[in-house]
Order: structure tokens, then C-alpha cells, then sequence
């Protein structure tokens, strides 16, 4: 098992490196020269030329890259060209409001989802089972950010329970976690309860009501002990999920988090900063992938790391 | 003993239902789900309107009325103004067409290139397989959203780019799912028999494994208009997408948050249409998948 | 020896098909004594299944219920007791196994934790206790090395020590009663015979009464005292084992002894019942078996017999309206 663990986090190296090619070829097919967003708009050709030798823009790209790479691993990631600070510093005092966010909307969808989904099962063709499948589908087909701004207007405008914009007060954080645990408890919900469905006929469910369990422990213990692998599987792949959401709900709630500064940063063809933000997200990505497959392996006997 | 046999296979006759077509049975299977049928009857009254909405506005859609700016609804302003003192109702009703339109398109263009890339990955394997099954896996592991973004990101905003971008990432979806269900019709028995029988591929491709994925495909293409339009306003919503003159539901929606305060009417509308809009396309998927196939439930 | 251990009277159990409800088991009555063991024979889908969940009250309420007859059990009728008290009942002192083993025990739950669930659960003892119970139950079913099986998963198990496994959870709290429902047909036929050796040493050891329920007769010839056969949710005859062997009286029984080979005998081809088993939902009006029985009369296809004692007989008893009047081989 641990052999295992280093295994997989030794074989993300090779696909992080394929990745930020793929992310830096990618960042110079953006249209718009960043030599001229650093020395203005009306900037002669000459001052131009200056910044773009200063930044490097004129060598060759494969050179470009090999310069960023040594600099990935030196922990330099250059400069924003908007504001002059590090690619670093610009991520890392943001990073924490994204990453709080995503956390509390997690925390919440993935209880009220899986919660749901496993009364709808049991409570097959009840109102309740109805009720919950139209939550669902309502919270995949709503748009995230409109539910937002909803919200912000019944909660915030009208009965000022809670502040409108940003993240100074805890309360602050409870519209954009629902605004973006909407979408995944939805998902959650629909997934459960068809894995459920599907657990609550399989034979053993009947071996432990033959046993004299009560039906808690048999859907708990037994039926749902065996969705959860796949729940997690889904659930896992929505955290990656999370991170679009986050660039509408930041956007919405004014949040200075990884999201807007994402939109922000394309705006301003801040090529630096897509970049990082988008090596950032990959990686999130790949360690999300790598901690589902190991937490798969856990729950499901049948996986052996050899 | 034949002749006592014989009343008996009268009776089972007569209670044994009549054969009826597959169209006809699927019709009638349909009709019972009731959500799915207001749902689609929702989803053709939004396609009349897409091609007539332009004519029937009460007011016209583009001219400004200063007098009447940011008003609630009213007897004169069902749905109400914007800041321009243009008839929300007026301006929704024209931007059927659009807001439709982009996704609908955009779907048709990404379920092509995904149906396309899909069987033929699926049928011939190999390294043409394994390059686009890569590729697929690549773009699935970014967030539609954020996949959308950078695709607008590099082409720049603008309606044909958001089409284009909403077509990216609806490829591997469709490429995955008919992969999956071309590997099996191909090792199914009918296949083998009509190759053995010496069809040409592509005769087998279009005759024997298309029709076989049909229904997968039309489920698949339901669910994911509805996630289209979700997308192509969220790009509009962001400041990607149609220019903010021209009448389209996201675009409605990211001007009208300014005014969240003082004119709440601006937000409810789109975003209500555009809600009840996914909603129908997604509940018609779920329909047509209990109705076609029960057993992907 | 004789004393009844179950007695299921009238039983009627009806299945939910779309809107309607459809009648699955019928006027079912019969009884097991202790250290008995019953065989319930027929076709698939003749309603031995639903006999036995029924009997553990097992049916899910929205596909199944019984909705008329009696199941005394321990003094009880366990029909009408609460569900939680027939929890208290159900693998304490009524165990069931299943037909396939590898899919009815918990793919990811290690076996000394699925055998101590029940055992907890009925008996206040401690863990270690538990354990040391599982041990011992598994040693007893036979298993080679208990502390390794205690350990594995379930798929790592073959299916006959699967189906020992499962013998060995329904035995852990020493039942009075064993339902055993096609335990073998699952297993290859080497292990098959090792698994019904080991009911039989269980029942003779704990006088327990077990319910076998089967299509092979073969089976029933090795194990049963006493035969049960159903046809399309009815019981059509009961007899001793012997006698149903030696003097099957309805028509159904004598097709079913008649379709299984025999050692020495030159037949090129086995007889068999022409016709499938009624559809639930369009059963005939008469005699459910008149559609496909050669003897048939016109009486046959109006009106249902009743289940009588055939004549001379105080043991066996058949559900035919020709059965004593003597019949001319056709």
C-alpha cells in the first residue's frame, strides 16, 4: 500500500511535466501581444521591444520553456505583468479564500447529497423519493451563478441575514457554499441514489435481513458500504468540478479568490499568471485523482496493490 | 390429446398482447411519463418562439425607452425594464432564438465530431484509439466551465467562439459513450455474422453499429443542450460571450447584476427562463433514458 | 421426534405487477417436525422461493406480501408479531441460506466480521467471544483453516467454501430451524454432495428441522423424509419420500420422477412435461396444471381440486380431481 502511494505520486511527475508543455504552448496561442498590456497602450514600438527583451519574449519558445521550467523548480514563477508582484505571492494570498470555499461547499453537498440519495432509495416511489429527485434535477439544471444572485437578493438585500459581497464574517461564507455545493449535492443525490437502488437488491442485502439486522445497519453496513465506492469515485471527480464553480461564484460574490483571478488574469492576458493558475488546477486535479484511487482501493477488498 | 390441447392455445391467444411497432410502443411508454411530455411540450413552445419570437415582441427588443427605465413589472412591462427602459419580456423573446440557437449548435457540432471520433476509435483501436481516448481523457479532466474559458481565452469572446468552445467540450462525452457502446455492439453476434458474411466496414459501421448506439446517443444529446446553455450563459454571464447589445439570456443576466438592488425583476426573468430551460431538457433526458433503456437507470 | 416445529396454514402471497396484484403462492399449508428435514420440489417460478421468504417475512413490501394464511412458529404466529420482533427471530432461531453463495455474502466486509454480526446481535457476549464462536462454527462446518477464512474477503473464497461460510452463519446461533433455499445449485457437483452431507450431520447432531428447498430430485431422495411439490404457486402433492418415489399420484409428479434419468435404463430420450408454466398473471381457471396434463377433462379446466388424502393413504396427500377414480394409461 505505501509502495503503492509513492508509486502513483512518481508517475504524476512525468504527466505534470507533459501537462505544462500542454499549458505553455496553450498560453502562447492567446491572441495579444503581453509586451504591449506591460508597456501600454500607446507605448512606441521601440519601448515595446524593451519589455519584450526584459521578459524574455524573444527567444525562441522551446527556450521560453526551458527558462520557466528552471524557474518552476527554483519557485520562480516571474511576475504578474498587471501589478509587478510574484506569480507566487498573486496566488498565494488568494489561495486561501478559494480553497476555504471549496471546503465548506464540499462539506455540506457531499453530507446533503449522499443523505438524500439513500432516503430516496430506501423510500423508492414515495413523495419523499419524489421530492428529492426534483431537488436534484432542479440543482443540476439551475444556474449556478443566478442561484447566487438569488440568493443574495432574498438573503442578503431583502431579509439581511448575511453580508451581499466578500468573505470578512463567517456568515459571510454561507451563500457561496450553497451557491457552489448546489451543482455536486445535486449530483451526489441522482448518483447515490441510483447505486443505492442497485445495492438494496443485491443478495447479500437479503443474507444480513435473514441475519435479524435492523434496516439501518443493513442499508448503512451493507448496502451502502458497497455504493460508497462508487460515491466516492463521483464525488472525488466533483471536487475538480468545483474549481469552474468557483470562477462564477467568486465572480458573484465578489471574492478575491483563484476564480476571478483566473478571469481576471485572461482579461489582462496575464499569460504568467494563467499559466500558474492552470498548472495549479492540474495538479489539484492530479492529487484529487491520485487520493480517490488510493481511498478506492481502501474501500473496495478487491484491489490489491501488488 | 391435440384435441385437448386445443382450447387451451385459443385462450392463450387471445390473452397474449398483440405485437405491436417499436415506434408506436415507445410512444406509448413516453406518454406515461408525464414530466417528460410537459417538458417536451415546454421545449417546442421555446423552439416556436426561437423562430417567431422576433415578430410577436410587444416592444421592439433594441430600442431604448428612456422614460421607462428600470421599471418592475407592470400591465405595460410584464416582466418589466432594464436600464435602457428595453421591455424585458420584448428582449427574452428575442433572445430565444440566440440562446437556443448557440447551444443547439454547438451541440450538433460537438456530437459530430464525438460520434465520428468515437466509432471510429471504438471500431478500429489501436493507436488511434488510445490517441483519442487520451486526448478525451485530457478534456474531460478540466471542468467544462473552466474548459470553455480557455477556449474562449485563446480565440477571444464573442458568439461563434462561445459555440465553439461549448462544442470542445461536449466531443468526449459523446466520443466516450459511443466508443463504449460501438466495443460492444462489435463483439456482439450480428456484427461478427455480417462480417463473416463479407460487409465492408464502413457498410457495418453505418448499417449494423449506428443504429445499435441510437439511443444512447439521443439521451446523451438531451442532457447535454441543457448543459450547453448552462455553459454558453455562464460564458455570457462572465463577459465571454454575445456582445451585451444583442438580446441573449446570459447576457441579460451579467448586466442586470448591477442593478440587483434596485431592480430584482432584471435577474429573476432570464435567469428563470434559463433555469426552467435546462430543467426541461434535463427531464426529457431522464425520460427518454427510462423509456428507451430502464435498465441505465 | 415428531413435534411440530413449523406449521404453515393457508398461506397466500401476492406480487405487485405494475398496477394489479398478482397471486404467487396460494392455500400453501404444511408442517416440519424437529430434526425433519422437508423437501419443497418444483419448476422455477412455482413459488418455492416466495414460500420461503414469505415464511421469514423476507419480501420487500413494495414487490411482495401475504396478505391471508398462518405461519406458527414457537408458539407464534410470526405473521402477525412486530418486526422487530421477528428480527429477534430471524437468524436466531430461523436461519436461511441462499441459492448462490458468492453473491449473498457482503463483497467488502471480511468474513469474521459477517459471521460475528449475527452472533453479536442474538447472544450477549463480547467480541472476543463472538470470534472465538466464529472459529468454532466454521471449524464445525468443515473448513480446513478458520483463522485464515476468518481474515479473507469473500472473493477469495471458493464457492463451495463460500456456501460452507454461509451454512456457518446460519448455523452460529443454533437454529431450530434451517431454510435452505437450492443451496447446491450453485456448486459444482463434487461439493454439492460434500454440502449436503454437512446439513445432514448438522441436523442429526442439533435436531434441527430444515426446510430443502429444490428442483433436483436426486436431492430430495438423499436428504428428504418427506416431499413437498408445487406447481404454479400451489401445493399439488406431499407424501413421505418413499412413497411420492415409489407411487407418485398426480400427474405433474409422475412427469417430474419420469424426466430424470435413470442408471441401466436404454431410453434414447428422456419424457418430458410439454408446455411451460402459466404466467402469474394468466393463470387458468381450473386445475392450474390441466393446460399441460395429459389425463385432463373437461372438469379439469373449470374448476381448481383441492389438496385430499389419497385414498388408503394417511400420509400422502395430492391436489387432482382424478387421482382415485383409476386411470387408464393414456
Amino acid at each position: 500500500m505505501g509502495r503503492y502511494c509513492i508509486k502513483r505520486l512518481l508517475s504524476a511527475i512525468p504527466l505534470l511535466l507533459v501537462i505544462s508543455f500542454l499549458i505553455f504552448m496553450f498560453i502562447h496561442l492567446i491572441p495579444g501581444d503581453p509586451a504591449r498590456m506591460v508597456a501600454g497602450m500607446d507605448a512606441t514600438e521601440q519601448q515595446v521591444q524593451v519589455v519584450r527583451e526584459q521578459l524574455g519574449l524573444d527567444k525562441p519558445i522551446l527556450t521560453q520553456y526551458v527558462d520557466y521550467m528552471k524557474g518552476l523548480f527554483t519557485g520562480d514563477l516571474g511576475d504578474s505583468i498587471k501589478n509587478g508582484a510574484t506569480v507566487a505571492d498573486t496566488i498565494g494570498s488568494r489561495f486561501g479564500a478559494t480553497i476555504t470555499l471549496t471546503f465548506s461547499s464540499m462539506i455540506w453537498a457531499v453530507i446533503i447529497g449522499i443523505g438524500i440519495g439513500i432516503v430516496s432509495a430506501v423510500k423508492r416511489g414515495s413523495p419523499i423519493d419524489y421530492l428529492v429527485m426534483l431537488i436534484a434535477i432542479s440543482g443540476i439544471s439551475v444556474p449556478g451563478f443566478w442561484l447566487g444572485l438569488m440568493l443574495i437578493q432574498w438573503f442578503a438585500v431583502g431579509l439581511r441575514l448575511v453580508p451581499t459581497q466578500g468573505l470578512d464574517t463567517l456568515s459571510s461564507y454561507i451563500l457561496p457554499s450553497i451557491t457552489m455545493g448546489a451543482g455536486i449535492m445535486a449530483i451526489l443525490a441522482r448518483f447515490t441514489r441510483s447505486s443505492m437502488l442497485e445495492s438494496l437488491r443485491e443478495d447479500y442485502v437479503r443474507t444480513a435481513r435473514a441475519k435479524g439486522l435492523n434496516n439501518f445497519l443493513v442499508i448503512m453496513r451493507h448496502a451502502f458500504r458497497n455504493s460508497l465506492v462508487e460515491v466516492v469515485t463521483v464525488a472525488g471527480l466533483q471536487i475538480g468540478g468545483l474549481l469552474s464553480g468557483s470562477v462564477l461564484t467568486e465572480t458573484v460574490f465578489g471574492i478575491p479568490g483563484l476564480g476571478r483571478l483566473l478571469v481576471d488574469s485572461i482579461e489582462f492576458r496575464d499569460y504568467k499568471v494563467i499559466q500558474a493558475l492552470l498548472l495549479f488546477f492540474s495538479l489539484e486535479y492530479i492529487i484529487i485523482n491520485i487520493i480517490v484511487d488510493l481511498l478506492y482501493g481502501v474501500l473496495n477488498p478487491k484491489i490489491r496493490y501488488d | 390429446m391435440a384435441e385437448m390441447n386445443t382450447p387451451v392455445n385459443h385462450q392463450a391467444e387471445d390473452t397474449l398482447p398483440k405485437p405491436k411497432s417499436k415506434a408506436k410502443e415507445f410512444i406509448k411508454k413516453f406518454l406515461k411519463r408525464k414530466t417528460a411530455v410537459i417538458s417536451l411540450v415546454f421545449i417546442i413552445f421555446l423552439a416556436i418562439i426561437a423562430v417567431i419570437g422576433p415578430y410577436i415582441t410587444p416592444y421592439d427588443a433594441g430600442t431604448p425607452d428612456y422614460m421607462a427605465i428600470l421599471q418592475g413589472p407592470s400591465s405595460a412591462h410584464v416582466w418589466g425594464t432594464d436600464e435602457f427602459g428595453r421591455d424585458v419580456f420584448s428582449r427574452l423573446l428575442a433572445g430565444t432564438r440566440l440562446s437556443l440557437g448557440v447551444a443547439l449548435s454547438s451541440v450538433i457540432i460537438g456530437t459530430a465530431l464525438g460520434v465520428i471520433l468515437g466509432v471510429l476509435a471504438g471500431y478500429y483501436g489501436g493507436l488511434f484509439d488510445s490517441i483519442v481516448m487520451r486526448c478525451c481523457d485530457v478534456l474531460f479532466a478540466f471542468p467544462d466551465i473552466l474548459l470553455a474559458i480557455a477556449v474562449v481565452a485563446i480565440i477571444g469572446p464573442g458568439v461563434i467562439n462561445v459555440m465553439i468552445a461549448v462544442a470542445v467540450f461536449t466531443v468526449p462525452s459523446f466520443a466516450r459513450i459511443m466508443r463504449s457502446a460501438t466495443l460492444s455492439v462489435k463483439g456482439s453476434l450480428y456484427v461478427e455474422v455480417a462480417r463473416s458474411l463479407g460487409c465492408k466496414d464502413r457498410r457495418i459501421l453505418w448499417v449494423h453499429i449506428f443504429p445499435g448506439t441510437i439511443q444512447s446517443m439521443i439521451v446523451n444529446f438531451t442532457m447535454r443542450v441543457g448543459t450547453a446553455i448552462l455553459a454558453a450563459a455562464s460564458l455570457s454571464f462572465l463577459g465571454f460571450g454575445a456582445n451585451v447589445t444583442e438580446p441573449d439570456w446570459g447576457a441579460m443576466l451579467s448586466q442586470s447584476r448591477n442593478y440587483l438592488t434596485t431592480a430584482p425583476h432584471l435577474v429573476l426573468f432570464p435567469g428563470l427562463l434559463i433555469f426552467l430551460t435546462v430543467l426541461a431538457f434535463n427531464l426529457l433526458g431522464d425520460g427518454l433514458r427510462d423509456t428507451l433503456d430502464p435498465k441505465l437507470k | 421426534m415428531s413435534e411440530k416445529l413449523l406449521e404453515v396454514k393457508e398461506l397466500r402471497t401476492e406480487f405487485k405487477r405494475e398496477k394489479s396484484w398478482v397471486t404467487a403462492v396460494n392455500d400453501v399449508s404444511f408442517s416440519i417436525n424437529k430434526g425433519e428435514v422437508l423437501g419443497l420440489v418444483g419448476e422455477s417460478g412455482c413459488g418455492k422461493s416466495v414460500t420461503s421468504l414469505s415464511i421469514m417475512r423476507l419480501l420487500l413490501d413494495t414487490s411482495g406480501k401475504t396478505t391471508h394464511g398462518e405461519v406458527m412458529f414457537d408458539g407464534k404466529d410470526i405473521l402477525k408479531i412486530s418486526e422487530k420482533e421477528m428480527r429477534g427471530i430471524r437468524g436466531y432461531k430461523m436461519a436461511m441460506i441462499f441459492q448462490n453463495p458468492m453473491s449473498s455474502l457482503n463483497p467488502c466486509i471480511r468474513v469474521d466480521k459477517q459471521l460475528m454480526e449475527a452472533i453479536l446481535l442474538h447472544n450477549k457476549i463480547s467480541k472476543q467471544e463472538a470470534r472465538q464462536r466464529a472459529f468454532n462454527v466454521l471449524q464445525s462446518v468443515g473448513i480446513p483453516d478458520p483463522e485464515n477464512t476468518l481474515r479473507s474477503y469473500p472473493h477469495q473464497l471458493s464457492g463451495g467454501m463460500s456456501q460452507r461460510v454461509m451454512i456457518a452463519m446460519a448455523m452460529s446461533c443454533e437454529p431450530q430451524l434451517l431454510i435452505a433455499d437450492e443451496p447446491t445449485t450453485a456448486l459444482d457437483v463434487t461439493i454439492q454432495a460434500q454440502i449436503l452431507d454437512l446439513m445432514l450431520e448438522i441436523k442429526e447432531k442439533r435436531n434441527t428441522g430444515i426446510l430443502l428447498i429444490t428442483h433436483d430430485l436426486g436431492v430430495v431422495a438423499e436428504m428428504c423424509s418427506r416431499v413437498i411439490v408445487m406447481y404454479a404457486g400451489r401445493i399439488v402433492e406431499e407424501a413421505p419420500v418413499k412413497d411420492l418415489f415409489a407411487n407418485p399420484v398426480h400427474p405433474y409428479t409422475q412427469g417430474l420422477i419420469a424426466s430424470v434419468p435413470k442408471l441401466g435404463s436404454n431410453m434414447t430420450s428422456l419424457p418430458s412435461i410439454p408446455g411451460s408454466v402459466p404466467d402469474l398473471s394468466v393463470m387458468p381457471k381450473g386445475c392450474k396444471f390441466a393446460p399441460r396434463c395429459k389425463y385432463a377433462q373437461s372438469i379439469c379446466h373449470e374448476k381448481e381440486p383441492e389438496l385430499t388424502y389419497v385414498e388408503g393413504s394417511t400420509v400422502q396427500r395430492c391436489r387432482c380431481h382424478l387421482f382415485h377414480s383409476k386411470r387408464e394409461e393414456a
